[in-house]
Parts: C-alpha cells; structure tokens; sequence
C-alpha cells in the first residue's frame, strides 16, 4: 500500500485556545476515511489544517516526501495535488462554471516552476476547455458551462465545486461537510458523485451523513475535543463501538 | 441681460474664448481621468497590503508606510498638497514639471488614499471563500486577489468609485493655484475681459452639470454591464 499522507501529533490552537492535541494519521493512496465527531470538537480545523489552509501550531504532515508544516515549503504547489471541497461551495462568483474549472488548470499550466518550458496559451486554454467540458459532462451538467454560478442550484454548484477540484488530478481529495448547506432534496445527487468518485481518487471527508460513510469509508475516525478517540473499519466502528464517547454520539445521531 | 449675453457671445466666438474654454475643459479631463487611474492603481495596492495577513515583517512595515500616506492626503486640502508639490518638492528635487501634469499626479495620489479605504471595504465584503478557493486550488494570495476578490470588490465600489470620479471633476476647480488652465481660468479670461461676470460663470456651472450628469449615466451603463454575473 502506497502511502499518501502521514500525519504525525498534529496540533493547532488559536491564541491560548488548543484545538487539536495530537492527531496521528496515515492515509495510503485509495482510502475512503470519514470523519464524524460532534460539533465544535476540531473536525473542520483538523483538515484545513492538512492542507494548511489554517497553519498548524505543532506536529508534522508527511506528503509527497515535504513537511507541509514547514512554513518554508511551496504550499501552493501541493496545495495542486490535494483537492479541498467546501460547505458552502465558494464558486468563484465572477466567473462562468467553466472559467471555474479552467481557471486554476490553465493559471498553474502557464506558470510552471522555473526552468521548465513554458507552453503555448491557446494550446493550453484548448486542453483545459475540453477537459472542463468533459468535466462538466460526467455530472450531466454541460449546458450551464458558460452561466454564472448565481444561477445554478445548491446541488449543482456543489458538484461543480467538486470537478473544479478534480480538474487539478490532485492525488487527495478533502471535503468538509460538502452536504450540509444542501436542501434535503439535492443531498442524494453530490453523494452520489462522490460515490462514484471514491472508486477512483483518495479522498478524506468529514460528514454527518452516518449512511454515506459507512457505506463508502474503509476508514473511520471519531474526533472529539482536538483527539482521536476512535478510528476502524466501518462495520467494527458502527456495529461495535468501543469508547463511551463514540456510543454516545451514535446513539444521538443514528 | 440680451447685451450681457451679447458680450459674453462676443469673446466667446469672435475673440477665441471657447479655445481657451475647450483646453480648460481637456485639462479637467485629464486631470480627472488620469488621476482616478493613478488613483486605483495606487488604492488597490494600499487596499492589498492593508488586508494582506500581517504576521511576516514585510507586510507589517509596508502596512505602517500606506497608514501614513493615507493619513498625509487625507489629512491635509488638496490644494495644499499641490501647493507644496509645485513650489516645494519640485525646487528641492530640481524638477520643472508644467502645472497640469504636477496636478495630474497630486490628484492620482490624493485619490489613490480615499480609493484605497474605499477597495478596502469592497475587498472586505467579498465572502472570505471566494479567497480561501483560490487558494484551496494552489493559487497564490495575489494571484487569487487578483483574479477573483478584487474584480468583485470593483463591482461592490463601482457607485462609490463614480462618486469619486465625480468629485475629482469638480476638485479640479484648484489646479489655477499651480498655474494650470482649468475652465474657471478660462471663464474668468472671458469675463475679465468683459467685465461681466453672470453669464460666463452661469456657463461654467452648466458645464459641470452637464459633465458630472454624463458620468453619472456612464456608471450606470457599467453597473449595468457587471451586473451580468448576478443573474
Ligand atoms: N479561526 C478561529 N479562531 C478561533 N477559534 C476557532 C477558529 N476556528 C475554529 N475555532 C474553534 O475551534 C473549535 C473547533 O472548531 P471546528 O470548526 O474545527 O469544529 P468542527 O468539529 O468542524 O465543528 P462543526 O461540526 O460545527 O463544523 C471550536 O471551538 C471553534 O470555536
Ligand atoms: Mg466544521
């Protein structure tokens, strides 16, 4: 199993408030790991954290062999390979869906780092158009390749908001709750992508969607108060809970 | 009031006034519109720094220089910070610049801190995802400022940014101090040599509604076209 992501003590406070007190993790290429755990308890901090959207206050995070906890790596480049997918979706709104999933393909494409060739713009737009349509095609949604993001659906925008991430091929993908803005209606159709979506990208998602994760995750995670309290496989995790926390909280949510 | 207009009609036309009344009208303009682009130009760049995070060192000083420029230009007249580029700065540093091209650049700088507070509300309105997606995809602080906040900002300022245009049009009535001919320099020819001073500043005024209106429509247009992503 290739390793993809090592996550070794991670922690994160904000002033003298901790956070995350030591989270270890490893992710090998292919893993579904959910992540459940109640309100408030770090879940949201723990993943902006690996993609140091939030700067991590101690700890290390492992991946394609840097320390993205090193204030001095490149973060924009792995930031390329390791996909984020919001609640509220955060389409650009003064682009069109397509210039959406163009936008950063076609930005990272003409400014390669130094001292590699630099390819032509047309011929680097016309890729990443036709790779953006074939994008926007998998999730039937073609037609609204040239309207603004005001006018689609919560659903739709959250499933555009996921192959805009896809467009960059990154080797992770993190999603922070990605149905919980939804109305319940449009909930089925974003996890059914992702469904479809785990057979073939690693990806670490942190939901309240008990059925999803059992489902789809090989791996569980409970989060409560910045730690790890709980971690297995889905039916050991959800059939037989072992930490008084975790029996508690499922009891609440299921 | 006919003869007064017959006066007035009589420089105007027959001895070449609206010559001068056309160059006091381009001198208007340019001051205005090239100072407002200086103006953004300079406000954006104060705008970034003062929202860039601010806990390297670089940031911290220049955020302490545009706290300081801006406080300089919006705490002293304009006419002051012409008076003091044009006899002071210029002597000191030995350059001769002519009278609008000194105002053109204390207009772009005297904007450039009132835009600047103004693009930092625009910036600070636009919903903190829209940058944090940038960035998610591996695009840079100023790459996705850039690309995405601050077209979105320009469009939350877009009304306010005409009310600037607008009253740089008007501020523009000072530049004589600098030696600058601006349509009160040529009005006042007009009426000096007349000795009636009714009509030609009765036009003077007109002018400037008639210009001020003009951009208001303008902006509307503008509005209108940006508008677009809202639909
Ligand atoms: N930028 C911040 N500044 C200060 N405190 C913060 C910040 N972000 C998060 N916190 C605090 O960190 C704690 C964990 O927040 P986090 O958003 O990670 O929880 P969560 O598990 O995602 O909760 P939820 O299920 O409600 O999304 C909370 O107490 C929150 O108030
Ligand atoms: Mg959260």
């Amino acid at each position: 199993m290739e390793e993809l992501l090592r996550v070794e003590g991670l922690q994160k406070s904000f002033g003298k408030k901790q956070v995350l007190n030591g989270i270890d993790l490893t992710v090998y290429r292919g893993d579904i790991v959910c992540v459940i755990g109640p309100s408030g308890s770090g879940k949201s901090t723990f993943l902006r954290c690996l993609n140091c959207m939030e700067d991590p206050t101690g700890g290390k995070i492992w991946f394609d062999g840097e320390d993205l906890a090193d204030m001095s790596v490149d973060i924009n480049r792995h930031r390329q390979n390791m996909g984020m997918v919001f609640q509220h979706f955060n389409l650009f709104n003064n682009k069109t869906v397509l210039e959406n999933i163009m936008l950063a393909p076609v930005y990272t494409r003409l400014h390669p780092p130094k001292g590699q060739p630099k390819p032509s713009r047309a011929q680097v737009k016309e890729e990443a158009r036709e790779e953006a349509l074939a994008l926007l095609k998998r999730i039937g949604l073609e037609e609204k390749a040239d309207v603004y993001p005001s006018t689609l659906s919560g659903g739709q925008k959250q499933r555009v908001a996921i192959v805009r991430a896809l467009a960059m091929k990154p080797k992770l993908l993190l999603f922070d709750e990605p149905t919980s803005a939804l109305d319940p209606e449009m909930v089925g159709e974003v996890l059914d992508l992702m469904r479809d979506l785990a057979k073939s990208i690693t990806m670490i998602v942190v939901t309240h969607e008990m059925g999803f994760a059992r489902e789809v995750s090989n791996r569980m995670l409970f989060i409560d108060e910045g730690r790890i309290l709980e971690e297995g496989e889905p039916e050991e995790f959800f059939g037989n809970p072992k930490h008084p926390r975790l029996k508690d909280f499922l009891s609440k949510v299921l | 009031m006919s003869t007064k207009i017959d006066l007035f009609l009589n420089v105007f036309i027959d001895k070449g006034g609206y010559l001068k009344v056309l160059e006091g009208l381009r001198n208007t303009l340019v001051i205005a519109v090239l100072g407002l682009l200086i103006g953004v130009v300079i406000g954006t760049l104060i705008a970034t720094v003062r929202v860039v995070p601010k806990y390297k060192r670089l940031p911290r000083v220049l955020n302490g220089f545009a706290t300081f420029y801006v406080g300089f230009f919006r705490g002293t007249p304009m006419v002051v910070q012409l008076l003091l580029f044009y006899y002071v700065l210029l002597p000191i540093l030995g350059v001769r610049l002519s009278g609008v091209t000194v105002s053109i650049w204390v207009f772009g700088l005297n904007s450039g801190a009132y835009i600047s507070e103004i693009m930092r509300g625009g910036i600070q309105s636009v919903d903190p995802g829209q940058m944090e997606a940038g960035r998610a995809v591996g695009l840079s602080f100023a790459t996705t400022m850039r690309m995405i906040v601050i077209p979105q900002a320009v469009k939350n300022i877009l009304p306010t940014m005409g009310n600037e245009f607008i009253a740089l049009i008007k501020e523009t009535s000072v530049v004589s101090f600098v030696g600058a001919s601006d349509l009160y320099v040529a009005f006042n020819y007009i009426g000096s040599n007349t000795y009636e001073f009714m009509v030609p500043y009765i036009v003077m005024a007109v002018i400037y509604i008639v210009m001020v209106v003009m951009i208001t429509i303008l902006i509307r247009l503008m509005e209108r076209r940006f508008a677009r992503s809202d639909r």
